[in-house]
C-alpha cells in the first residue's frame, strides 16, 4: 500500500519545525509503524535528502524509547500499544498520517521527532527508590507480600517511562508517570520508612520539571501504552494529602 | 610489546572456599581514599547500573555513560523470563552446586570453574537484594516467592515477573543509580557514547565519549573505567538485540589491547517471532519460560497444507519430546534451536516460508490449567470451553505481555492457534577476556555483564543472563576492583590535557570525519544489512571450512566498499543517528570477521557452535576435549591480523561428560 506522511522536521533546540510531506510506496501490512519509517528513510538516502531523526531502541515495546504522536495520539490509535508493536495492517492504502514529537514544555525537541525526557529522570532520582544499599537485605522470603498487593504494585511498577502520559494530556502533567512509582513502593512493604518523604519530593519535583497540573480528564490512562491505571493518581493524592499532613518535618 | 600471558587469576583451594577466602583477603580501600578514586561505567544495563550503584555506595566517585536518553533504557528490559538463583525455595533438590554445575553442562564444558561456581554462590545474595528494592516478582497467595522452570535444567530456581522479569530488575537497579545521582555520588552522561579508551603507562586511564546531542567529543578521566556495554548479537543485523545495541565500546577496547575472547559462541534462540520480509528491522523473542507450557511440533507429513488445529494429534511430531524424553521441550537453547533447524532442513517446516514450528499451549491450557482451576472453582465434569476459559486466565497471568505481543506482531491470536516460531539470534557468549577479578588484559579495564565472556561458555542458560549482570555489578566488582584501587590510591586526578587524551581525542575526530567525508552511495544500514546476511547464512546455526572461508573474504570486500562508498548524511555536529550508526557499523564489520576466523579455528562442534564437519551420526554436536578444551582469547595486532592466545580450562570439580538430555 501507498501512505502519505506528514513528520514534523526540526533541525535543533534551536530553531522552529515545520510538518514535511512525504509518500512511502509498497508499504506491507506486516511492517512495523517504525519500519515504515526505516524504508522511507533508506529512499531519502538515496535521494541525497536528510533522514528523519526518531527515537526507537527495544522494538518490543518495553524500552519506552518512542515518543511520537500519530494523528494526535501518542503511540497511534490502537489501546496499550506502543509505536513500535504498531503494524501497518492498522492503516489503509492511501491513508495520510501526521506525525510529531510530544509536545511539553518540560520535553524540549532535541531534533524532528526526539524529545529530551531527563526530567523523568530527576523526577526518579527525587525519591523513586528504596534505599537500600547493596548486601543490605535479608532472605526475600523474610518478607511475606500478599499475592493481591505483589500483583498491584507489579501493574504498576510495568510504567516505561515512556512519557505518553505527559503528551497526551492537554495540562501536559506526569502524574500518572508520578503515581506509578509511588503506587508501586507505597504498596509494599519495602517501601514503608520513605513513604512520606517519597511522595512529597517526587510531587515537588515534578512541579520543578515544569509540568502542569492534574484536572482528572483521563486522557494518560487512556493513551498508556501499558494501561497504567487512574487508579495510581488517586493514591498518589492521597499519598501526597496524608504526607503533607502527618509528616514529621515542621 | 611484551607478550600477553594469559592468567585467570582464579584464587587457590576448594572451589567451593575460592571466594570466601578471596573477599577476606582481596586489600581494601579506606573510606577516606575511595573518595577521591573516580570510576568510570560504560552502559547503564543491569551489569552497569548495578556496578555504579554499588560502588558509589561504597564512596567511590563514579560517572556512568550510556547512549540512550535515559539508564532505564538500557537492553536488558527486555528479558523476559526469568532470573536464576539457587534458593531451593521450591524443597526441589536445588543447591550451589546444582547451579554451578548446571551452567557449566550448559555451557558444553568450555566457561571457567572459577568463575561460575563464584556466580552460583552470589546468586542467591541477588533475590535478596532486588526484593529489598521493591523488584515485584510473582508471589503466592501466601506471599511467599514463585518460581518456574527453564530450559536444561530439572529444578525450578527461576524468578520472575511475568515476562518483564528484565524490566523489572533493570528498574530496580536503575532506581539504585538514580538515588546515587540524586545524591551526587554518580554523574550520569545520557545520550553519550565511547569512543575510545585512554591508555597512559599502559593503564586504562578514561575514555573520549562523543556527545550525541551536540556531537562535541569529550575527555573524561578515571582510576579504572567498567566497560558493562552488553552483547554484540546485532552483528547478525537481525537479532533480539535493541536496534541501538553494538559492540563499538568492547571493540574500541580490543584495539586498545584488550583481548576478545571466543567471539564465535554465539546464541542462536530457539523460541523467536519468524522473519515475515525483507523490511524486517528486528526480530522479536518469545521467552523460554513458555516452554513450560507450550509443546513444539511439527506435521509428520511433509509440506502438510492443512492449518495447524486441523492437524489431528497422532498426526503431530513432538520432535523435542521424541528425541529427549528426560528433558523434553525443556532442553538447552542451542540443542532446542538446531533441532527446529533440522526439521525445517528436511521439509517439515510450516508457515509461509515453511521456516517455522508450532508452539502450542492448547494441551497444557486446557489440561493443566483448566483442569486446576475448574477443580479449585468445584466444577464437576467442565466442558471444553470452560475449560479452555479458565486456562486462559492463568496463561494470561503467567505470561500475557507475551501473547499480546506476538498477537500485535504477527495479527494472530495464540490463545487460539499454536505460535510459529523459529530460532534467532539472541545472546553472545563470547566477549572480553577477564580474569576471575573481571580485569581485561589491559590494567585498570574492568569488563562486566555480556560485554565479558566468562561465565556461559559454548551455549547460556536460560534465565541466567540476568543473574551474571547482577553478580558482577553487585557482588563481584565492588570487591575485585578493590584489589587494584588499592594499588592507585597514590595516584591523583589526571588532567585530561594529557598529552594521551588529546591524542585520542583527535584519532577519533579524524575517524568521524573520515566517515562523513566518503560521501558515497551506501547508507550505513545497507550495509549493515550485508554483513548481517554474510553472517548469519556462514556464520550462523550451522557453520563449515568453506562457508568460513568465504565469508571472511565477503567481509574483507564488504569493509573496503564500505569505506569508499558509504553515505553519511548529516551534520558532524549534533544529532545525528546515520553517523553514530556509521561508526557502529564499521566495528561490525571488523568484528565479524573475527567471529568467523576464531569459528574456523575451533575444529569442534560445542554448544551454539556447530561445525557440520564435527557432527555424530545422530546430528548431534561433536565435542572435540582434547584439542580445544580452552578459552580462544584473540589479541588485535593490525587491520585484519590477529594473535590466538589460549586458557586452558580444568575442570576439577566436574566430571567432563558427553552432554546428555535423553
Amino acid at each position: 500500500m501507498t501512505i502519505n506522511l506528514k513528520v514534523w522536521k526540526q533541525k535543533n533546540a534551536k530553531t522552529s519545525g515545520n510538518l514535511e510531506t512525504y509518500k512511502v510506496d509498497q508499504v506491507s501490512p506486516d511492517m512495523s509503524f517504525l519500519e515504515m519509517f526505516d524504508v522511507l528513510n533508506e529512499k531519502l538516502v538515496q535521494e541525497n535528502k536528510e533522514p528523519i531523526a526518531f527515537d526507537h531502541d527495544c522494538r518490543e515495546g518495553i524500552c519506552g524509547m518512542c515518543s511520537m504522536y500519530i494523528n494526535g495520539q501518542p503511540h497511534g490509535p490502537l489501546e496499550g500499544v506502543t509505536t513500535c508493536q504498531l503494524h501497518m495492517r492498522t492503516f489503509k492504502d492511501g491513508d495520510t498520517i501526521v506525525v510529531e514529537p510530544w509536545r511539553s514544555a518540560a520535553f524540549p525537541v532535541i531534533k524532528d521527532l526526539v524529545v529530551d525526557r531527563t526530567a523523568f529522570d530527576r523526577i526518579i532520582a527525587s525519591g523513586g527508590f528504596v534505599s537500600v544499599n547493596t548486601g543490605n537485605a535479608q532472605d526475600a522470603n523474610n518478607l511475606a507480600i500478599g499475592k493481591d498487593k505483589a500483583d498491584m504494585a507489579f501493574a504498576a511498577a510495568a510504567c516505561i517511562g515512556c512519557g505518553a502520559c505527559v503528551a497526551a494530556c492537554k495540562n501536559a502533567s506526569a502524574m500518572l508517570f508520578v503515581s506509578a512509582k509511588v503506587s508501586q513502593l507505597a504498596l509494599l512493604p519495602q517501601g514503608q520508612p520513605e513513604r512520606e518523604s517519597r511522595a512529597l519530593n517526587m510531587v515537588a519535583q515534578m512541579d520543578a520539571e515544569g509540568f502542569g497540573a492534574c484536572t482528572n480528564t483521563g486522557a494518560c490512562a487512556a493513551e498508556c501504552p501499558k494501561e497504567i491505571s487512574l487508579d495510581n493518581i488517586a493514591r498518589l493524592n492521597r499519598e501526597f494529602l496524608g504526607a503533607s499532613i502527618s509528616s514529621q518535618e515542621v | 610489546m611484551a607478550t600477553i600471558k594469559l592468567d585467570a587469576k582464579v584464587p587457590e583451594g576448594p572451589i567451593g572456599e575460592k571466594w570466601t577466602k578471596y573477599k577476606s583477603s582481596v586489600p581494601l580501600v579506606n573510606p577516606a581514599n575511595k573518595r577521591s578514586l573516580e570510576i568510570i561505567v560504560v552502559g547503564t544495563g543491569l551489569a552497569g547500573a548495578s556496578a555504579a550503584a554499588s560502588l558509589a555506595e561504597m564512596g567511590y566517585k563514579v560517572k556512568t555513560f550510556c547512549f540512550q536518553d535515559s539508564p532505564r533504557r538500557a537492553h536488558s528490559i527486555a528479558a523476559q523470563g526469568g532470573i536464576n538463583a539457587a534458593k531451593n525455595y521450591q524443597n526441589d533438590g536445588d543447591s550451589t552446586y546444582r547451579l554451578f554445575y548446571d551452567t557449566i553442562k550448559g555451557g558444553d564444558y568450555r566457561a571457567r570453574e572459577g568463575n561460575v561456581h563464584r556466580l552460583a554462590e552470589v546468586s542467591a545474595s541477588i533475590i535478596d537484594q532486588c526484593v529489598a528494592q521493591g523488584v515485584p516478582f510473582a508471589r503466592d497467595y501466601g506471599g511467599m516467592l514463585r518460581n518456574r522452570s527453564f530450559g536444561g535444567t530439572q529444578v525450578q530456581r527461576t524468578f520472575y515477573a511475568a515476562g518483564q522479569t528484565g524490566q523489572q530488575l533493570l528498574l530496580g537497579a536503575y532506581s539504585a543509580l538514580e538515588r546515587q545521582i540524586g545524591k551526587g555520588s554518580v554523574i550520569n552522561y545520557s545520550r553519550h557514547e565511547m569512543l575510545d579508551v585512554v591508555k597512559i603507562d599502559g593503564k586504562a586511564r578514561g575514555i573520549i565519549a562523543r556527545n550525541l546531542i551536540t556531537g562535541e567529543l569529550e575527555r573524561h578521566f578515571g582510576h579504572a573505567v567498567l566497560l558493562c556495554t552488553g552483547g554484540y548479537g546485532n552483528v547478525f543485523y537481525l537479532s533480539t538485540n535493541a536496534m541501538g545495541s553494538n559492540v563499538t565500546a568492547a571493540w574500541k577496547a580490543h584495539k586498545q589491547g584488550a583481548l576478545f575472547a571466543n567471539p564465535c559462541f554465539t546464541q542462536i534462540h530457539p523460541t523467536c517471532i519468524p522473519v515475515s520480509g525483507d523490511h524486517q528491522s528486528k526480530l522479536t523473542l518469545m521467552s523460554e519460560s513458555l516452554r513450560n507450557d507450550g509443546r513444539i511440533w511439527v506435521p509428520k507429513q511433509k509440506d502438510d497444507k492443512r492449518a495447524a488445529n486441523d492437524i489431528p494429534e497422532e498426526e503431530r511430531d513432538y520432535y523435542l519430546e521424541r528425541r529427549y524424553p528426560a528433558f523434553g521441550n525443556l532442553v538447552p537453547r542451542d540443542i532446542a534451536s538446531r533441532a527446529a533447524k533440522e526439521r525445517c532442513d528436511a521439509g517439515y517446516g510450516v508457515g509461509v516460508t515453511k521456516m517455522a514450528v508450532y508452539l502450542d499451549f492448547k494441551s497444557n491450557l486446557i489440561n493443566k490449567y483448566g483442569r486446576a482451576e475448574a477443580t479449585k472453582l468445584g466444577i464437576e465434569n467442565p466442558d471444553l470451553d470452560t475449560l479452555i476459559r479458565l486456562g486462559k486466565e492463568v496463561v494470561k497471568e503467567e505470561y500475557g505481555n507475551l501473547f499480546d505481543m506476538y498477537k500485535q506482531i504477527t495479527g494472530e491470536d495464540p490463545y487460539e492457534v499454536p505460535m510459529m516460531i523459529y530460532p534467532a539470534v539472541h545472546y553472545t557468549m563470547g566477549g572480553v577476556w577477564v580474569d576471575y577479578n573481571l580485569m581485561t588484559t589491559v590494567p585498570g579495564l574492568y569488563c562486566l555483564g555480556e560485554a565479558n565472556f566468562s561465565d556461559h561458555g559454548a551455549n547460556r542458560l536460560g534465565a541466567s543472563a540476568l543473574m551474571q549482570g547482577l553478580s558482577d555489578g553487585y557482588f563481584v566488582i565492588p570487591y575485585t576492583i578493590g584489589s587494584y584501587l588499592s594499588a592507585e590510591i597514590k595516584t591523583k586526578s589526571i588532567s585530561t590535557d594529557h598529552e594521551a587524551f588529546v591524542e585520542a581525542e583527535k584519532a577519533t575526530r579524524e575517524r568521524i570525519e573520515k566517515l562523513i567525508n566518503i560521501k558515497g552511495k551506501q547508507s550505513p544500514e545497507s550495509f549493515h544489512k550485508r554483513l548481517g546476511k554474510i553472517m548469519w547464512e556462514k556464520c550462523g546455526m550451522a557453520r563449515n571450512e568453506k562457508g568460513l572461508t568465504e565469508a571472511i573474504a565477503e567481509i574483507q570486500a564488504l569493509k573496503k566498499e564500505f569505506w569508499s562508498d558509504l553515505r553519511v548524511l548529516g551534520d558532524i555536529d549534533g544529532f545525528n543517528p546515520e553517523l553514530d550508526k556509521a561508526g557502529r557499523v564499521a566495528d561490525f564489520i571488523e568484528l565479524g570477521e573475527l567471529m568467523c576466523i576464531d569459528a574456523l579455528n575451533r575444529n569442534e562442534s560445542c554448544g551454539g557452535h556447530f561445525r557440520e564437519e564435527y557432527q555424530e551420526d545422530g546430528g548431534e554436536a561433536m565435542r572435540d576435549d582434547e584439542n580445544f578444551m580452552y578459552v580462544a582469547a584473540w589479541e588485535h595486532k593490525g587491520e585484519s591480523k590477529w594473535e590466538l592466545h589460549k586458557e586452558e580450562l580444568k575442570y576439577e570439580n566436574i566430571k567432563i561428560a558427553q552432554r546428555n538430555y535423553k
